[in-house]
C-alpha cells in the first residue's frame, strides 16, 4: 500500500521519532492518519501498518477495537459529531443531537444512504466553555444552535451537489 | 464558522491574572518571531546556566501542583526521576484533555505553543532528557498540526535540535496522536498507548518516574504544568507562589461552563473566592439561582450552592469540603437543573470510557448506569438510591486506576446531597422525566 506523498513523509519522520527498535509506538498514530486516506481501517491497512511498524497483525488488530476514533467501516464523507456530555447537555446539546438526528433521518453511528453524512453522539470534545460543541470531520464548531447546524448541513449539501 | 487559529474563544476579563496566558490575543502569538520578540527562549538559556537541582528547587519553591487532575506537587515529582540512571530519560506531556468540563490545554497549545516547548526544554535539561513526546487527543487534529508547525519553526530557528545555540544541549519534541479514549489521559495508560498498545493502566509501583515510557525514567506532566515552568524559571519560584496561596502556588486556568453568562477559560490566582469568580468573571448564574457547581471536571464530587459560599478555590480548601480542584473544569448549574439527568449523564460517560481492564470499574460503572437509567426512566424506587450509593462506595479505591473513583465520587455526592430531589423525582409523571431528561434551556 502507498499513501499520499505528504503522508508517506509523515510516516517516515514518525518511525524515527521513537527510540531505536520502538516502532510499535507508531501503530496508533499511523492508523488514525492512514484511516483519513483509506476511509476505514481495512484488513489491508492493518497488515500494512503491521509491516511498517514491525509488529504482528494481531498487535495492530487489537488496538483497533479499543480506540473509538478508529473504525472498520467507512463513515459518511462528512462525519457529524455532537457532544451531549455534561457542559453541552446543560445548554442544549442533547436537543441539538436529536434535532440533527431528525433532520438527517439517521441515528447514532449511522450513515445516510447517499454516504454524505454520518452522525455520532460523542463524549466531551474539549470545548465545554463554548458549548454546545459539534465537529464535522476534524473541524470544530462552537456555541452551535439548531439554526446554525441547519445552515452548516445545508452549505455542505450545496457544495456537494 | 470553522474556527480560525488565533481568534479568542471568549473575551478575557480584566480581573484575570494572566501569567501563563498573557500573550493570548496578541497578533500571531503562536509564531516564533513574536515569541522571540517577547523574550521567548531566553528562559531556557537562563535554565541552562542553572544546575538540575537548582531548577527542581525553584519548581518546589513555586508551590506548583499538577494541573492535570491529581494536583501532585510538581517539584517533588521532578525530584523522583532517577537522573543518575544510565537509561535514557523521557519527558511526556499529557495533552489528552478529556475530562468533561475541561478545555484549557488546547488554548495553551493554540495561543502559546512555544511557551510549552520551552517548558518541555527546561524539564528536559532538569531531567537530563533529550526527547519530549506530547500526547494529544486525536480529536484535536488541528492542534497537532498547529504544534507540529511550531516545532518545525523551533528547529528552523535553531532552538530545537542538536547542540542548541552552541550550548551543548540537545533536545527534540515530537507530537503523538491519540485516537479517542478518555482512559489514555491516565498516566500509565497513556504510556501504554504511547508504546502502541491498548491504553490500559499499569500496576504501580514502579511509578513512571522510575519506569515509564519504554521502561525508562519518565517525567509526565500536564500541558499547563509544563507551561507554568517558564514563568517560574523566568521570574523565580517565589514570584509564582505569591500569585496564589502558600500550598497552592500560582494561577490556574479555569474553564467555566454551563449556566453562567460568560462561560470561558480564565486565568485566576489560586485561592480566589468561588462566588466572586462565578458572579464576577463568569458573569453570574444564568437562568435562575445557583444550585450546584462541579469544581474541577466531572469526576469531582459536586458542591451545593451553600458549599460554594466563602470557598477559596485552592487545592486544600476544596479538598477540605470533600471535593477537588481536579482539571480546572468548573460546571455551573442553575436551580432548574435535573440532578437525576446529571447523574445519569456523568455515569454514562465513565461507563463508556471504562477500559474494561479491571472488574470493579467495568462492572461497577455498568451497574451504576443501568440503575440510574432505570431510575431516570421512572422505574426506580427509594431503595435504589441506597443501592446506587452502596455500589459506588464499594468501587472507591478498589479499581486499578482512578477512573473507578472518578465515576463513583460524583455519583455518591449527587445521591447524597440531592437525595430529596431523587425522592421527589419518583412522584413526577413519566412524561415530565422524559422532557427534563433532555436538558435545560
Ligand atoms: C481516568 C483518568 C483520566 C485522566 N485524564 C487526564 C487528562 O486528560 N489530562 C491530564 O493532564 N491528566 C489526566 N489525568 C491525570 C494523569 O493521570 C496525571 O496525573 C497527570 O497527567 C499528571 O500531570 P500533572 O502532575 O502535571 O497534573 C487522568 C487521570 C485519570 C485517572
Ligand atoms: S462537554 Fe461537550 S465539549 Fe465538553
Amino acid at each position: 500500500m502507498t499513501f499520499s506523498p505528504a503522508l508517506e513523509q509523515r510516516f517516515e519522520k514518525m518511525l524515527k521519532a521513537y527510540p531505536e527498535g520502538k516502532t510499535r509506538s507508531a501503530v496508533v498514530p499511523m492508523l488514525i492518519y492512514a484511516q483519513d486516506e483509506t476511509g476505514a481501517v481495512t484488513e489491508e491497512l492493518i497488515q500494512e501498518v503491521a509491516k511498517r511498524c514491525g509488529v504482528s497483525r494481531l498487535q495492530v488488530d487489537e488496538v483497533v477495537g479499543y480506540y473509538s476514533m478508529l473504525h472498520r467501516k467507512p463513515q459518511g464523507k462528512y462525519h457529524v459529531q455532537i457532544c451531549t456530555n455534561i457542559s453541552c447537555m446543560l445548554v442544549g446539546g442533547t436537543e441539538l443531537y436529536e434535532h440533527c438526528s431528525k433532520k438527517l433521518g439517521i441515528g447514532h453511528k449511522q450513515t445516510e444512504p447517499t454516504g454524505l453524512f454520518s452522525l455520532e453522539e460523542v463524549e466531551c470534545m474539549g470545548a465545554c466553555s463554548w458549548a454546545p460543541t459539534v465537529t464535522v470531520n476534524y473541524d470544530y464548531y462552537h456555541n452551535v444552535t439548531p439554526e446554525m447546524l441547519d445552515q452548516l448541513l445545508e452549505d455542505i449539501r450545496k457544495a456537494n451537489r | 464558522m470553522t474556527p480560525t487559529i488565533g481568534k479568542l474563544y471568549n473575551e478575557p476579563h480584566p480581573d484575570e491574572t494572566r501569567v501563563l496566558t498573557w500573550r493570548f490575543g496578541k497578533p500571531n502569538s503562536w509564531k516564533i518571531d513574536t515569541y522571540l520578540a517577547d523574550g521567548g527562549y531566553q528562559t531556557i538559556m537562563k535554565a541552562l546556566q542553572m544546575t538540575q537541582e537548582q531548577i527542581i528547587e525553584e519548581v518546589k519553591t513555586s508551590g506548583l501542583r499538577g494541573r492535570g487532575g491529581a494536583g501532585f506537587p510538581t517539584g517533588l515529582k521532578w525530584s523522583f526521576v532517577p537522573r543518575s540512571s544510565p537509561k535514557p530519560k523521557y519527558i511526556v506531556c499529557n495533552a489528552d484533555e478529556s475530562e468533561p468540563g475541561t478545555c484549557k490545554d488546547r488554548l495553551l497549545i493554540e495561543f502559546d505553543p512555544h511557551q510549552l516547548i520551552e517548558g518541555l526544554m527546561i524539564a528536559g535539561h532538569a531531567m537530563g532528557s533529550q526527547h519530549a513526546y506530547v500526547y494529544i487527543r486525536g480529536e484535536y487534529r488541528f492542534l497537532i498540526e498547529h504544534l507540529n508547525g511550531a516545532i518545525d519553526e523551533a528547529y528552523a530557528a535553531g532552538v530545537l535540535g542538536e547542540n542548541i545555540r552552541g550550548t551543548g544541549f540537545t533536545f527534540h519534541v515530537h507530537t503523538h496522536s491519540g485516537a479517542g479514549a478518555y482512559e489514555c489521559g491516565e498516566e500509565t495508560a497513556l504510556l501504554d498507548s504511547l508504546e502502541g498498545k491498548r491504553g490500559v493502566p499499569r500496576m504501580k509501583p514502579p511509578f513512571p518516574a522510575v519506569a515509564g515510557a519504554w521502561a525508562c525514567p519518565t517525567l509526565l506532566n500536564n500541558v499547563e504544568t509544563f507551561s507554568a515552568v517558564v514563568p517560574i524559571i523566568r521570574d523565580g519560584g517565589a514570584k509564582f507562589l505569591s500569585y496564589g496561596v502558600p500550598k497552592s502556588g500560582g494561577t490556574r486556568l479555569l474553564c467555566v461552563s454551563g449556566h453562567v453568562n460568560k462561560p470561558g477559560v480564565y486565568e485566576v490566582p489560586l485561592g480566589m473566592d468561588t462566588m466572586t469568580f462565578i458572579n464576577g468573571i463568569a458573569g453570574g448564574v444564568k437562568g435562575g439561582k445557583l444550585k450546584a457547581v462541579v469544581p474541577g471536571g466531572s469526576s469531582c464530587p459536586i458542591l451545593t450552592a451553600d458549599e460554594c459560599q466563602n470557598l477559596p478555590m485552592d487545592y486544600d480548601s476544596v479538598a477540605k469540603i470533600g471535593s477537588m480542584m481536579g482539571s480546572g473544569g468548573m460546571v455551573v448549574m442553575n436551580e432548574h437543573t435535573d440532578m437525576v439527568a446529571v447523574a445519569l449523564r456523568i455515569i454514562k460517560f465513565y461507563q463508556h470510557e471504562s477500559c474494561g481492564w479491571c472488574i470493579p470499574c467495568r462492572e461497577g460503572t455498568t451497574w451504576l448506569k443501568k440503575s440510574l437509567q432505570r431510575y431516570a426512566d421512572g422505574g426506580g424506587s427509594e431503595a435504589d438510591i441506597d443501592i446506587i450509593h452502596e455500589l459506588a462506595k464499594n468501587m472507591l479505591g478498589r479499581t486499578f486506576c482512578a477512573l473507578g473513583d472518578a465515576a463513583a465520587m460524583p455519583t455518591i455526592s449527587l445521591v447524597t446531597k440531592f437525595r430529596s430531589e431523587f425522592i421527589e423525582y419518583l412522584k413526577k409523571p413519566r412524561a415530565v422525566h422524559q422532557h427534563e431528561l433532555v436538558g435545560i434551556h
